[in-house]
């Protein structure tokens, strides 16, 4: 519903609208900035020069690229097991009611609320004890904890919403359990699942602190990132980096808004 | 004799320490619009739920034409459901929704869309297919639900207080719409309400449901006219249920008996009353005018009072109140009290 009394903001309400949009992103049109200078080592204002020769050094950069991949393999994994344990206790949390069912709902969530700091230092040690070697099948773990949260969040709000009945009505109608999930469940939670599935993903991808402590000896692109800050010679280096991976978030982010935005007639959307 | 539609051997229905269904032994014959009447609670949905699937007794058996459907699963059984809150799926269009079941059991696209435009055809919601739920009106969503269902020639039709969410106007057109409808597809309606009006429009018989059991099965007139339980006399309708010393004095036995308001003739104390009928005095308390027909409140006993309902066909408003306070002559033919038996008399 748009207000009838008029169709154009105040000038004061544009100006604080601008305000705060420059104050959120003027910190990355910054990095974009530096990604171009020839001042190696500092920040300085105005660029002294411009060049691209940096994102040529950059895709050099072997140790970049390992950092990199494996950050997305793992995010990819730990969103996709996300995605079915966090389905998998929203429905048992939503469908029956057993008992403790409260005390599990509060435990899932916990990991999301926990400080990073301790939730790594609690892995390390699990994974010290059992004597896991440290692969990247520990970050995945250790990121999973935080992303079924997220999934599970959105999936469970979405039940919520849907009509109870619709699950009676579609086994009514001849589908077995197999059959109702694929034509009626999934639909109706499918863009709760890529909103989850997004936020787990993008926590998945930045995480830094829950990583120190379950990737050994690995890096991942945050900690690439964060290793390289002690070397200010690479510094424009880095900012490529930034450069590419707000480059490479901006377009999943745009196309789910797409699909959320082409979907919002459907009953019970999330935002 | 034909096997019923459906069969209940004292079937029962616990949850915990409450027995929502008590023993229940009911048969729903071939080709019948059956109601389960009853207040909330009074477990005729959970009767329903039991045939469809979606809950199973804790002992006793349901038999759907003469096969044992106790412990099959709800799509194993060749029965469908309107439900109360429609259940539409929202992400799909009214011809989807309608096509789910064919669509289940891949009947092929032609063949889906021929029928689908044969049944809206018949819930009069022709070109309607490619519209959502959400575009629909309450009315237009329950033909829809019903169009769902029907469209699957189950061997019986089960609806949850369908009309429920309709207004007056509406709902009275649904009844009467779906009566026709269940006349033209011949198939088995089982119709879950608590308007005992409704169940009065509709159905070819009623049971009416009460804790967990069935007070009494019959069809509309004699479960009106001759309630068999003190229960029924007052959900079904109004009665005046007069019992003890007071049913003594009119009738000359103690029996609890029943008497529907709008048979009561209310007369002046010196008018003659004929061998055939049952009358007692009282004072008229109080009169409600309601248009159509009054309302009155007579005393006829220290707190018992009897009410009685006259249509106004030679009175008018003036006429009615001008009774009030005075003493009157309560007479109805002796063919219209039913004793009562069962609980609660």
């Amino acid at each position: 519903m748009r207000s009838r009394s008029s169709n154009s903001a105040s000038p004061a309400l544009v100006l604080g609208a601008l305000g705060g949009l420059i104050f959120l992103h003027a910190p990355i049109w910054i990095i974009f900035l530096y990604s171009f200078t020839t001042d190696e080592a500092t920040y300085t204002f105005p660029l002294p020069g411009f060049t691209t020769k940096w994102f040529g050094v950059a895709l050099q950069r072997a140790d970049l690229w390992s950092a990199l991949s494996l950050s997305l393999k793992v995010a990819v994994v730990a969103t996709a097991a996300a995605l079915v344990l966090g389905t998998l206790a929203a429905a048992a949390v939503y469908r029956s009611n057993f008992f403790g069912r409260e005390a599990i709902s509060l435990l899932l969530v916990l990991p999301i609320a926990l400080p990073g700091i301790v939730s790594g230092i609690a892995l390390r040690s699990a994974i010290g004890t059992l004597d896991i070697p440290f692969s990247y099948w520990t970050i995945v773990i250790g990121h999973a904890t935080f992303c079924v949260v997220t999934v599970y969040n959105n999936v469970l709000a979405r039940f919520r919403r849907m009509q109870g009945s619709l699950v009676e009505a579609s086994m009514d109608l001849g589908a077995n359990s197999f059959q109702t999930f694929r034509h009626v469940v999934l639909p109706n939670i499918a863009t709760a699942l890529v909103a989850g599935g997004m936020l787990a993903f993008a926590l998945s991808f930045d995480e830094v602190i829950v990583t120190t402590f379950t990737a050994g000896q690995q890096s991942t692109l945050p900690i690439w990132i964060f290793s390289q800050l002690v070397r200010p010679r690479d510094r424009p280096v880095t900012n490529v980096v930034a450069t590419i991976v707000v480059l490479i978030t901006f377009l999943p982010i745009f196309f789910a808004q797409r699909i959320s935005a082409s979907s919002a007639d459907t009953e019970g959307e999330t935002k | 004799m034909t096997t019923p539609a459906i069969r209940f051997e004292s079937v029962s229905r616990h949850f915990g320490e409450v027995r929502a269904v008590d023993q229940v032994d009911m048969e729903v014959r071939d080709g019948e619009f059956f109601s389960m009447l009853g207040p909330s609670g009074s477990g005729k949905t959970t009767c329903l739920r039991m045939i469809a699937g979606f809950d199973r007794p804790t002992s006793g058996r349901i038999m759907l034409y003469g096969q044992d459907v106790s412990d099959l699963p709800p799509y194993e059984r060749d029965v469908n459901t309107v439900f109360q809150d429609y259940a539409l799926f929202p992400h799909m269009n009214v011809g989807d929704n309608i096509a789910y079941g064919l669509m289940i059991k891949k009947v092929d696209k032609a063949e889906r869309t021929k029928r689908v435009d044969e049944i809206l055809d018949l819930v009069q919601l022709s070109g309607f297919a490619n519209r959502k739920p959400s575009q629909l009106s309450g009315g237009q969503r329950q033909r829809v639900a019903l169009a769902r269902a029907l469209i699957n020639h189950p061997k019986v039709l089960l609806l949850d207080e369908p009309l429920g969410a309709l207004d007056l106007k509406l709902r009275q057109q649904m009844q009467v719409e779906l009566k026709a409808i269940q006349k033209r597809v011949g198939i088995t309606f089982i119709f879950v309400t608590h308007d005992q009006e409704e169940a009065l429009t509709m159905s070819d018989r009623i049971a009416v449901f009460n804790e967990g059991k069935i007070e009494q099965v019959g069809e509309p007139s004699e479960v009106y006219e001759h309630p068999a339980s003190q229960f029924v006399a007052g959900f079904v309708g109004t009665s005046n249920v007069i019992s003890g010393d007071v049913a003594l004095r009119i009738t000359g036995s103690s029996q609890t008996f029943s008497i529907r308001p709008e048979k009561i003739h209310l007369g002046s104390m010196d008018e003659a009353v004929d061998s055939d009928m049952h009358s007692v005095e009282g004072n008229v308390r109080d009169v409600v005018y309601l248009g159509l027909y009054t309302r009155y409140l007579v005393e006829i006993a220290p707190t018992l009072d009897m009410v009685v309902v006259s249509q106004n066909l030679r009175t008018t408003s003036a006429d009615v109140n001008s009774v009030k306070g005075l003493p009157v002559r309560l007479s109805w033919n002796k063919a219209h009290t039913s004793v009562l038996g069962g609980r609660g008399a």
